[in-house]
């Protein structure tokens, strides 16, 4: 009797051992999608829907440079974190750019537009099938406690946490990223100290449209990739985002790695039916309930 | 140094300057004083290059500078302060200075990203030469601070210094001595005979009396949009214009 309740105890908790790992590597992802979003948006107040489809590109690119190119995975990756990146500067010259005097509400349509001609041209390009990419090492799962994960997994992590390093030393400890916070916190002020402010719109663009092809890149050979993957990871990303109070700090990553635990977690114990709207539940909780997000006091720090 | 060549400012049917010129010699205080209304903000605007005047020319440097917009005028060594002091907020006090040398970092992101040991070595650089302007103002026991923090006359102080660590060859100060307390306004005015003395031209908008011709080398007065006077402070004193101008005609 006692035994039988021990196994099963310990049943479960494997389970959710394997559930709260395979999150974390999701959220990983969330977490950088939602950075990119906070890094447009603090650079610039626009909430750039068009960022999922720079995660979709990622993915599809190095499908290109190992199909077509022929290239090893190591070459691959960073030729198509780059090929996403000049999309992503490309998308800000031509459409962002061009507006005189933008309001908001004009620079959400305009990205929502892009989102859609972006999602239409890659699938003229790569058509409408699901891809696969191979794994980055192999596929043997690795034993951790009772649950098991893939070689997969530990480079998203890995790689997440690079990346996450990064930004805060580009922001904290150059003078660039100093001055695209000081952008963020008082744009006319950044201007008379001789900032280009358009500049640095460039670059936030620049930077996020890299974060997201590499999460893009990372994640394909988890899930797969077609020209349409990049809806619902952007708004998971942007979900993220929101629980991290738009800061593109920790608070985002905290707030994507939630995200993907509880989702995971609900996917397991509740129903798999029911994962994405657990994401889209708690956004609107947040919205409601917490709008400066889950840390942020009522004027958070925002960079 | 700077030259106003006729400017005209129209706000839609109201004509908020009119033909306005003078010019400002280099290594001068000068200031620009009026009653309300006067257009000193509006004329500060236009040769800072927030607005775009309807007509005349701004000359800096024998260089038409006229609808630049601020950061390209920041590069060409000209800064101006805000009346509402506008800094940072997130960042501290020493961080806001560091971003006042922007301009003279080479550091651009990509050399950034394909560069980093050296941009660490370009940080230290600037983290250090920061400092200076942090001395010069008087607040380095402040340097760790948040920006948001600080009281009003210490901000208006970093504000000061991150105006100087662009190195300009002119700043611009709109109301400096706004807000402060008399005391704070006395220092002010010292400051900015010091940075006269670096051999920064200063011209400022200002509706303190006394320290205007404390430390002005020239004053210019307008009044309803047009030039009433220029000259020294005792000229200024002595102007009859001016004198009605400020206290009303007897007539």
């Amino acid at each position: 009797m006692s035994l039988s309740l021990l196994s099963r105890g310990e049943m479960q908790f494997d389970q959710l051992l394997q559930y709260t790992l395979s999150g974390l590597s999701t959220g990983a992802i969330y977490a950088l999608i939602g950075i990119g979003f906070s890094i447009i948006y603090n650079a610039t107040g626009i909430i750039n829907f068009a960022q999922g489809e720079f995660v979709m590109l990622g993915g599809l690119f190095t499908l290109t440079c190992l199909d077509l190119l022929k290239l090893p995975i190591w070459a691959a990756v960073p030729c198509a974190v780059v090929a996403s990146t000049v999309a992503g500067l490309l998308f800000e010259r031509l459409a962002i750019r061009p507006l005189k005097a933008p309001t908001p509400i004009n620079l959400v349509i305009i990205t929502i537009g892009g989102s859609i001609l972006i999602r239409g041209l890659a699938m003229l390009a790569w058509g409408k099938d699901t891809h696969s990419i191979p794994s980055f090492s192999g596929d043997d799962p690795i034993a951790i406690g009772g649950a098991t994960i893939l070689p997969q997994h530990l480079w998203i992590l890995a790689i997440t946490v690079i990346i996450i390093i990064i930004n805060k030393y580009y922001f904290y400890y150059t003078i660039s990223g100093k001055a695209m916070r000081a952008c963020a916190y008082n744009r006319r002020a950044a201007g008379l100290v001789g900032i280009d402010v358009r500049r640095m719109v460039l670059f936030s663009f620049l930077i996020s449209s890299a974060m997201g092809a590499m999460a893009g890149i990372i994640v394909a050979p988890l899930t797969m990739t077609a020209y349409d993957v990049g809806v619902m990871l952007g708004l998971k990303g942007f979900c993220a985002a929101i629980i991290g109070g738009m800061s593109s700090g920790m608070a985002t990553v905290v707030g994507g790695l939630l995200l993907g635990i509880l989702e995971s977690l609900g996917a397991g114990l509740i129903s798999s039916g029911y994962k994405d709207a657990i994401a889209f539940i708690i956004l609107l909780l947040i919205l409601f309930i917490r709008p400066q997000g889950l840390f942020g006091k009522a004027d958070s720090e925002r960079v | 140094m700077l030259e106003v060549v006729g400017i005209t400012q129209i706000f839609g049917g109201v004509t908020a300057l009119e033909d306005v010129s003078f010019s400002i010699r280099k290594g001068d205080i000068t200031g620009v004083i009026g009653p309300n209304g006067a257009g000193k903000t509006t004329l500060f605007n236009i040769i800072t290059g927030i607005y775009t005047q309807t007509s005349g020319k701004v000359l800096f440097e024998e260089k038409d500078v006229s609808g630049l917009p601020p950061e390209r005028l920041a590069r060409l060594s000209m800064v101006r302060t805000f009346q509402n002091i506008e800094l940072f907020g997130g960042m501290t006090v020493h961080e806001n200075v560091m971003v006042g040398m922007h301009t003279k970092s080479s550091s651009s992101l990509f050399s950034c990203a394909l560069k980093m040991p050296w941009s660490i070595f370009e940080e230290r650089r600037i983290r250090e030469a920061s400092m200076k302007w942090l001395e010069f103002t008087g607040i380095t026991e402040l340097a760790d601070v948040t920006a948001a923090n600080l009281p009003f006359g210490k901000g208006r102080l970093l504000e000061i210094a991150r105006a100087l660590a662009v190195e300009p060859r002119i700043i611009l100060m709109d109301e400096p001595a706004a807000g402060l307390n008399s005391q704070e306004t006395l220092a002010l005015g010292q400051l900015i005979k010091r940075i006269r003395d670096l051999g920064i031209t200063v011209l400022l908008v200002e509706h303190d009396m006394e320290l205007v011709m404390d430390i002005c080398d020239r004053i210019v007065v307008l009044n309803l949009g047009r030039k009433l006077a220029e000259g020294t402070p005792r000229e200024i004193q002595d102007n009859p214009d001016v004198i009605s101008a400020y206290l009303g005609d007897d007539d």
